[in-house]
């Protein structure tokens, strides 16, 4: 899909000084992308998908449910509604940063002062990096012929065809299975040269691999909420004339999904949301 | 395009480290400088030789990460332009490109073109903000700003602590940025107008992030 943006008008009656007092940063970026001057040609604009929503699940003092395992930032769904724009991760990444974890941390540690230094040769440290020590190993072994790129671009094609701007239930399915056809071949297929040592290709591969169970994830919570929110447009759910169709009925929740292991299927919880003050309502750009 | 790259490749930080020469073919116009890397490194990976290490994170102008030497300046040819926000119109089909890590000696090489700038994280991390009790915050409509001041303001908050202006610096100093940036305008913001010639400031601003 492409928009054209004709801002002549706009310039020929407001100068091009205030359009450019108004969004130069915009211009400049569009220009250093494009190598096109929007001030004398036409903007080509699309909707593009941009954030997704999310993350690991933490309470109110952003400990996950592991003990003493806090997410902060970004990486946790705490601020995340059905859709988020605007500085939203600046402000996740600035008020958990700055002005939670300070805090509530040490609210953890405060229980732990009697504590004595942990033993780095307790069983479970020597399990843990055992297990971290297979799974680069395994990466390493494969010996394949596609760099780990290849599969991060595949996944994102999937991920962003099935389960980007609009979703249904079919492409979903799809994304679902294509995910778990391209997970098989990651761990048949993956080249990394090098070894264990610093390789930034070990550690993309790593983080490719994690990809490919959290996408599937993605298609999976997506699936199971029939209706279209903020950025999750389901096709199933929209008016006759295109616009989402909400079921706040059923689906005033959030869904937490957790780890069942290798091969399971997550279990899925769902978290009610209370709402106080307001009463959602339709969002309607027309 | 054809492109033409002298790239520093260094082991480990106690190893030697040397200019060696590159050339890749089909590079498009519209490619950023690291999905020009990128594209270096599938080839090399095909070719089972060691891949270029770079640091890199959102490639959206914004973490500081990005740091690279171009053709000796930090950031490239381009004024307030990070690493990943350059594309490859800015050169021409068969230019020769040198690329190196920033260097200093605050900035240990890690490896090839990736540098460990702890260093500057510890200064951000002691200056990024001070605790004083403002009370409640006025309501933002009722505190006119007059534009300019507001600009300023802007222009202030744009240091992305890449730390090209100690990359840039003759002493690889971080004075630049504890002084001026401390006072309120990034070092290499203020540099952008000096005879130093570097502007590698990123101030991109209008993200949606």
């Amino acid at each position: 899909m492409l928009c054209i943006l004709d801002l002549s008008r706009a310039i020929s009656e407001q100068g091009k000084g205030q359009i450019e007092e108004k969004y130069g940063n915009l211009f400049r970026m569009y220009q250093k992308i494009t190598g096109i001057n929007a001030y004398t040609e036409p903007m080509r604009i699309s909707p593009a998908a941009h954030f997704s929503m999310g993350g690991l699940w933490v309470d109110y003092e952003l400990m996950t449910n592991i003990s003493g395992l806090y997410a902060v930032g970004e990486a946790n769904f705490a601020d995340h509604g059905a859709n988020r724009l605007g500085a939203n991760s600046l402000l996740q990444a600035c008020v958990d940063g700055y002005f939670i974890a300070p805090y509530r941390i040490p609210n953890y540690l405060a229980d732990e002062i009697k504590t004595g230094p942990v033993d780095v040769n307790h069983s479970a440290f020597t399990a843990a990096e055992k297990a971290a020590r297979q799974q680069l190993q395994r990466l390493l072994n494969i010996q394949g012929t596609m760099p780990a790129d290849q599969f991060h671009k595949a996944l994102g094609r999937i991920l962003y065809d099935k389960c980007g701007l609009s979703r249904s239930r079919a492409g979903l399915e799809e994304a679902i299975a294509s995910i778990r056809t391209l997970r098989d071949q990651f761990y048949s297929e993956l080249s990394v040269p090098g070894g264990p040592d610093m390789n930034s290709e070990l550690e993309k591969a790593g983080r490719v691999a994690d990809y490919l169970e959290v996408g599937e994830l993605m298609c999976y919570d997506a699936l199971t909420r029939e209706e279209s929110c903020g950025a999750h447009f389901r096709e199933e759910h929209q008016t006759s004339d295109g616009e989402a169709v909400c079921n706040d009925q059923d689906f005033a929740f959030t869904s937490a999904w957790e780890w069942a292991g290798a091969g399971q299927d997550p279990i899925w919880h769902k978290e009610p949301l209370r709402i106080d003050y307001v009463t959602p309502t339709v969002r309607s750009y027309k | 395009m054809r492109i033409q790259l002298r790239i520093w490749r260094q082991e480990r930080q106690t190893k030697q480290g040397r200019l060696l020469d590159y050339s890749l073919q089909n590079v498009t116009p519209d490619m950023s400088f690291l999905e020009m890397l990128d594209m270096l490194n599938e080839q090399l990976i095909q070719k089972k030789e060691r891949p270029v290490e770079f640091d890199h994170d959102c490639r959206e102008g914004i973490c500081g990460q990005c740091g690279l030497m171009i053709n000796g300046r930090a950031h490239g040819p381009l004024p307030n332009t990070t690493t990943c926000q350059l594309h490859m119109r800015t050169f021409a089909d068969g230019d020769t490109i040198y690329i190196e890590p920033f260097r200093a000696t605050a900035f240990p090489i890690k490896c090839d073109l990736k540098v460990d700038r702890s260093a500057f994280d510890r200064i951000i991390q002691a200056g990024g903000y001070i605790s004083a009790s403002t009370g409640e915050a006025p309501e933002a409509n009722s505190i006119p700003i007059r534009h300019d001041v507001a600009e300023a303001a802007f222009d202030a908050a744009a240091c992305i602590g890449c730390g090209a202006c100690v990359a840039t610096c003759k002493n690889s100093s971080a004075a630049l940025f504890t002084s001026d940036f401390r006072q309120g305008y990034p070092a290499c913001f203020v540099a952008a107008g000096s005879d130093r010639g570097t502007a590698a400031c990123a101030a991109n601003g209008g993200s949606d992030r």
